[in-house]
């Protein structure tokens, strides 16, 4: 009870009295919500089996980290800063809405100096987030972000509705600063002891200007702001969950349950395993409760920020993938089909309906859009899964039925011969060089050097192998390579959605390496490096070649030739290496160790690279886009002023070596394999018997 | 509409090197590759979609032997409802009348309102369409790429003839077809959907299910039988341009403005 | 040695080059047998095509009936049957009509039947020895026939040296009343032309023309910029087409369109039959294949074993460089 001004609760407002008008308000509320989220939780009941649950203490790190921490969104500075002003300021304010609401009194902490100074913090909140609302409004009503931006075919802008969260959200700050001020107003009129309202706060400044107000218009805007807070935050609360605002309650959840393990993709089905796979009706993902639980958690989850789509190679050149409709689609239908007033739809299937097959093909998995989300929302699990579905129900494009035949017959996707596999051994300048052994049995080795198809078949790439043998050779190592009974990792077999032919190949991958008696792998294919380290089980420890090299670099083993001085270099972070695996800083190691070495990053490097257009089967697949993924990429390293891209990947060799081709930069601009560039400078070491470590 | 499609196993050009053998007189058998001929998949994707189109069912059957089931069971797991093997040591040696023949026999049994092959095989001779039509009496249409299912007794059709012209047709059932290639997008078949039909039984029918008297089928009755594989002895061809790249590109450059190809 | 025929393709009262090609065949057959040529169809232009006929067609049988007025195989079937003697030899040339024709015309008549020859080896008393090409003319088979009661035999077109054209004086033999009427189950409707498209190859002199080895679509591009240096059209092959990355009116070969240029660029073509016997007259044929055992060597004039997609770009510079120059 405050001296002088008449509380809420003992108030009457038209005829109600404060106490019933409230409790009613708050009971109506709470219910509402109550319903609404069972609602919402409905369709992720019926949805698939997803384990989360575990590792507790790890996940609870990834709360702090990203949730309280709000650890990605400083990647985008301006609104950035902003939302983590926001989220602090609602965190702040939290206690005191509950203690306003709940009525216990309007200081949770009562009259301590704790008290005070919890104060003083929550008015400076209110300013602060109150600002924020008149900035992030304006930024969306005059400056307009690109990514915001909502392009025709996906519906009418989402600016409306943002500007009006923007607004109820001023409106509750404002409800509450009227609310201290009229009281601090009234209390000065009266002449008692006044709180002390923060200097410059809002409360304060309209504390100033409500002082001439008279006692009963104060106490009118006292108890009108009360009501005023109190049917906004209600509102607020049953409307959050029908819009991208309910990420404010679901985002503690996507990020606790967020995937642990990077690299891994989604078995068909979680708790099934391979060899009961055959009993699965259906694969993958083609009604919408097909997704799991967890998916569907996510679709509620997107801000819809758009820094996913901002940063999708796909999406850049205009190919129909943009993976925030992705998930605002999916939502938009849950919202749709399991609506909270009326009956629950189904059954209906997505690829056709919202999503279009090219969408689903388009994707390169580079994993960008996950780098970036704050909510770590995942995508790539869905768009393989989308593709399950799709193989599963013989839907697969002319483009990639043919590489997928020759994989399943011959084990690589160009159709090529086994026996042919080893060939690159055998080139007339190659072989008196460096004699690289066939794990056959006859002579084992303890190193084995997994080439994969694109390297032993491409006229071009079958150079990477030969100076990764090369390299190997010089440092000692004792390797060999499986030649003929080497398949294709199916590393993108498997992200394409054929399930199955991946597991003949991984299967009968895993027996030749156990058969051959290693203990280490490497291999100079970041896509291989990956299916080794994370798709496939019980095969020994695997490195990328760059990780050799930097060690034996380290360990002062290796010494290169100065680099041509008219070359400035730029490395290309392949996707597979990077930001999949986090290998960054080995091969700019190894660059910069070689002497008068001129090199510079991209804007776009480390974990925000950009990817090269997508290797294995997505160099066969044709999608509608208004310019090749790679050219923007060779542009990027043009603008860094770089005239050589290094890259760490057969793949993105492909597809920067056609890009230079096709964007006119010939004699302007070459590209270099890592292992090739090494091979050229280094200069023999010591050859000490160097094992290849597991990674 | 009760479709049947005959298909066949050959080496797939696509994923083998075809070359003679050491003995010279057959091709290199040892590493290849085989699948179904590439027109008979185009025919009974088409099967497909005219049997989901008007109703009805497709059987897939070839003439051979153990070997030959796996592609029965390809086109199964695409979505024939029948396989059958049509296999025995009589058969061995049959020309394109013997297969003919035996399709006949086959087809004598059942109730097929249109029969489909592929325009040829690979190391085929675009026969056994047309003879089968003619045993059967049926009329028949090659190098079809358009099919339309008037009533029950009529297709529309149009082949394909010089020009990339099409020549268009009306057909009455029951008839054989031999389908050209680009028809259709033959959807995927994957190693999934293989395994889901591997335990459908597909049952085998020789010469004493089929009522076939032995001595019209067979290497004895083949009038016409393969004698060896060879490789022609090169003529001269063409001249080939050396050098470097930059010194072909010269030469090519000379050559074509010497012949009035430069505007 | 019994008779043989040669069914004779027409059309508008002109006879296809098979005719000529055909008759160098029966010729290597057996040179000493009577050669008869069969001319079917309706009205006055068939004795027009039979007046041009050569006289290597001792006999020409003419079989005038309105239901033949288009050539369809079937009741064309039918009228043979009816007039052909018992153990005939038939050569017909392997194109859309040839390959309806044939396998039930040899059932009718109870003959052997063989396709696709593109080479004979001998008659060897009643057994005939050819040669056929199989999977796509990567290796050559011989093949026996047994004539001995008759053969139906289609022949590639383009693969037997016409022969001279001599005086035409073949005795014409009308056999119309023999025909009957004709009834088949298939009837004839109309012929659909195909789209003209934005440009006709058949009317430039110089042709880039790409196939398989251009890989993908966006390197079609590739072979559209050199085509605009020399001022040339783009063609293909018909895996191109089938791949939607050129629309059917740029298709060279037997079902695409037939084409007599100066200069022909065969790019990443492999020199399957079905696309050479597209081009006609003898243009100079230049071939670029990264496989030097591609059976386009042996048609072409020259030939450049190199990687396609590195060539053309370079090939385009030079031509482009010395234009600049000349135009200076």
């Amino acid at each position: 009870m405050v001296e002088g001004i008449r509380s809420p609760a003992e108030s009457t407002y038209w005829l109600i009295q404060g106490r019933m008008l409230f409790l009613s308000i708050h009971l109506l509320g709470l219910a509402g919500f109550s319903y609404i989220v069972a609602k919402r939780l409905r369709p992720l009941l019926r949805g698939q089996a997803d384990v989360r649950f575990d590792r507790p203490v790890q996940r609870l790190g990834k709360v702090f980290q990203f949730w309280l921490g709000q650890w990605r969104h400083p990647r985008y500075p301006g609104a950035g800063i902003l939302h983590i002003l926001v989220f602090a300021g609602f965190l702040l304010l939290a206690t005191r809405a509950f203690s306003l609401i709940l009525g216990f009194s309007d200081n949770f902490f009562g009259a301590t100096l704790v008290g005070h100074i919890y104060e003083m913090v929550r008015e400076y909140a209110t300013t602060i987030v109150f600002a924020c609302m008149v900035v992030l409004a304006v930024r969306r009503l005059a400056f307009k972000p690109e990514r915001y931006a909502v392009p025709a075919k996906y519906g009418k802008g989402h600016t409306a509705d943002a500007v009006f969260l923007l607004a109820l959200i001023a409106i509750l700050m404002l409800a509450d600063s009227v609310f201290e001020a009229s009281k601090g107003a009234a209390q000065a009129q009266l002449g008692h002891p006044a709180e002390f309202l923060a200097f410059l706060s809002l409360p304060q400044i309209l504390e100033n200007l409500l002082a001439a107000v008279p006692l009963a218009g104060l106490q009118r805007l006292y108890l009108g702001s009360y009501l005023v807070h109190d049917l906004t935050f209600f509102f607020l609360l049953c409307y959050r969950p029908f819009g991208i605002q309910f990420h404010v309650e679901t985002s503690l959840f996507s990020i606790f349950f967020a995937k642990l393990d990077r690299g891994t993709l989604k078995p068909v089905r979680w708790q099934v395993s391979d060899q009961q796979l055959d009993q699965v009706k259906s694969f993958g993902v083609k009604t919408f409760d097909d997704f799991t639980w967890k998916h569907m958690l996510d679709f509620y989850s997107c801000a819809d920020c758009g820094r996913c789509s901002d940063n999708c190679p796909a999406n850049a050149v205009g190919r129909p993938l943009s993976p925030r409709f992705l998930t605002i689609k999916a939502r938009d239908y849950c919202f749709e089909h399991y609506p909270v007033l009326g009956k629950a739809s189904n059954g209906v299937a997505l690829v056709g309906s919202i999503y279009s097959e090219d969408e689903i093909w388009s994707c390169t998995t580079c994993g960008a859009c996950e780098q970036e989300c704050p909510l770590l929302i995942e995508y790539i699990d869905k768009i393989v899964d989308l593709r399950r579905g799709l193989v599963d129900e013989c839907n697969v494009p002319q483009s990639l039925q043919k590489p997928l035949k020759a994989l399943e017959s011959r084990g690589n996707p160009y159709g090529k011969m086994e026996k042919k596999k080893a060939d690159w051994t055998k080139s007339k300048e190659f072989q008196p060089d460096c004699r690289v052994k066939i794990l056959d049995g006859s002579s084992p080795a303890d190193t084995l050097y997994f080439v994969d198809s694109v390297t032993s078949y491409d006229d071009r790439m079958q150079a990477i192998a030969q100076a990764t043998a090369k390299i190997l050779d010089r440092l000692g190592v004792n390797f060999g390579i499986l030649g003929a009974a080497e398949k294709d990792s199916g590393h993108e077999v498997r992200r394409f959605g054929e399930e199955t032919l991946f597991m003949a190949l991984r299967d009968h991958n895993v027996e030749a390496i156990k058969a051959s008696g290693v203990q280490h792998i490497v291999t100079a294919d970041p896509h291989a490096y990956n299916a080794l380290k994370h798709d496939y089980k019980d095969v020994p420890p695997v490195e990328h070649i760059s990780q050799v090299i930097a060690r034996e670099v380290k360990a002062g083993n290796v010494t290169f030739q100065r680099a041509d001085e008219n070359k400035v270099y730029t490395y290309h972070d392949p996707c597979y290496l990077g930001r999949h695996n986090d290998v960054y800083d080995d091969p700019r190691d190894v660059l910069d160790a070689i002497p008068g070495m001129n090199r510079v990053e991209m804007a776009r490097s480390r974990d925000r690279s950009f990817c090269c257009g997508g290797g294995g089967l997505m160099l066969f697949y044709e999608p509608k886009e208004e310019e090749r993924i790679g050219v923007k990429r060779v542009q990027m390293a043009v603008e860094a002023g770089a005239n050589v891209i290094v890259t760490a990947c057969p793949f993105c060799m492909v597809n920067v070596e056609d890009a230079i081709k096709v964007a006119g930069l010939e004699g302007k601009m070459t590209a270099i394999d890592l292992t090739e560039l090494v091979e050229k400078q280094m200069v023999c070491p010591r050859k000490s018997e160097v094992a290849v470590q597991g990674g | 509409m009760e479709i049947l499609v005959c298909v066949r196993r050959v080496p797939d050009t696509s994923e083998n090197e075809i070359a003679l053998n050491a003995a010279g007189n057959d091709i290199e058998r040892d590493d290849l590759v085989y699948s179904i001929n590439e027109w008979d998949n185009y025919a009974v994707e088409e099967a497909l979609q005219i049997a989901a189109r008007v109703g009805g069912s497709v059987t897939v059957v070839t003439v051979g032997g153990e070997d030959d089931e796996e592609i029965l069971r390809r086109e199964m797991a695409m979505g024939a409802t029948h396989g059958v093997l049509i296999s025995d040591g009589a058969f061995a040696g049959s020309d394109a009348r013997g297969i003919a023949t035996i399709l006949r026999a086959f087809v004598q049994k059942g109730k097929y309102d249109l029969i489909l092959t592929g325009v040829q095989a690979e190391d085929g001779g675009a026969l056994v369409g047309g003879m089968l039509a003619a045993m059967l009496d049926y009329p028949f249409a090659s190098l079809v790429n358009s099919i339309e299912v008037l009533d029950g007794k009529t297709l529309k059709i149009s082949r394909e003839i010089a020009g990339g012209n099409k020549e268009v047709n009306q057909i009455d059932l029951p008839c054989v077809l031999s389908i050209q290639t680009g028809i259709n997008e033959p959807r995927y078949v994957g190693m999934r959907g293989i395994r889901q039909v591997a335990s459908i039984p597909i049952p085998t029918l020789g010469v004493s299910e089929l009522n076939l008297d032995p001595q019209l089928v067979g290497l004895a009755a083949a009038k016409v039988q393969r004698v060896d594989y060879f490789t022609p002895a090169l003529g001269k061809g063409a001249e080939m341009l050396q050098g470097s790249r930059e010194e072909i590109v010269d030469k090519l450059f000379e050559l074509v403005a010497a012949k009035g190809g430069l505007k | 040695m019994s008779r043989i025929f040669a069914y004779i393709v027409h059309k508008a009262g002109v006879a296809d080059d098979s005719a000529l090609e055909l008759a160098a065949a029966a010729r290597i057959i057996d040179p000493s047998a009577s050669l008869t040529a069969l001319v079917m169809g309706s009205g006055p232009e068939l004795d027009k095509v039979c007046a041009a006929l050569p006289n290597t067609y001792a006999e020409i049988w003419k079989a005038s009936n309105e239901s033949l007025a288009y050539p369809n195989a079937e009741l064309v079937r039918q009228a043979l049957v009816k007039i052909l003697p018992s153990g005939s030899i038939v050569l017909v040339a392997h194109e859309h009509f040839g390959i309806d024709l044939a396998p039930g015309l040899s059932v009718r008549m109870n003959a052997a039947c063989v396709s696709d020859v593109s080479g004979i080896e001998g008659l060897n008393g009643s057994s005939l020895k050819v040669v056929r090409q199989e999977f796509g003319g990567q290796v050559s088979a011989h093949v026996a026939c047994d004539i001995s009661s008759g053969a139906v035999i289609t022949f590639r077109p383009g693969a037997f040296k016409p022969v001279e054209t001599a005086a035409a004086n073949g005795t014409v033999i009308d056999k119309s009343s023999e025909v009957g009427v004709l009834a088949a189950k298939r009837r004839y409707l109309e012929t659909v032309v195909a789209e003209a498209g934005d440009v006709d190859i058949t009317k430039h002199a110089v042709l880039v023309s790409i196939g398989r080895g251009i890989q993908e679509k966006d390197n079609v591009a590739m072979a559209e910029e050199l085509a605009e240096a020399l001022g040339a059209a783009v063609s293909c092959s018909r895996p191109v087409v089938d791949a939607k990355w050129l629309e059917k009116s740029r298709q060279v070969g037997t079902s695409g369109k037939t084409v007599k240029p100066k200069v022909y660029l065969a790019c990443g073509i492999s020199g399957a039959f079905q696309h050479l016997a597209g081009i006609k007259g003898k243009p100079f044929i230049i071939a670029i294949n990264k496989n030097p055992k591609a059976p386009i060597f042996q048609v072409a004039d020259v030939g450049i074993v190199d990687d396609l997609l590195e060539f053309l770009p370079e090939f385009t510079n030079k031509v482009r460089e010395m234009h600049s120059l000349s135009t200076k």
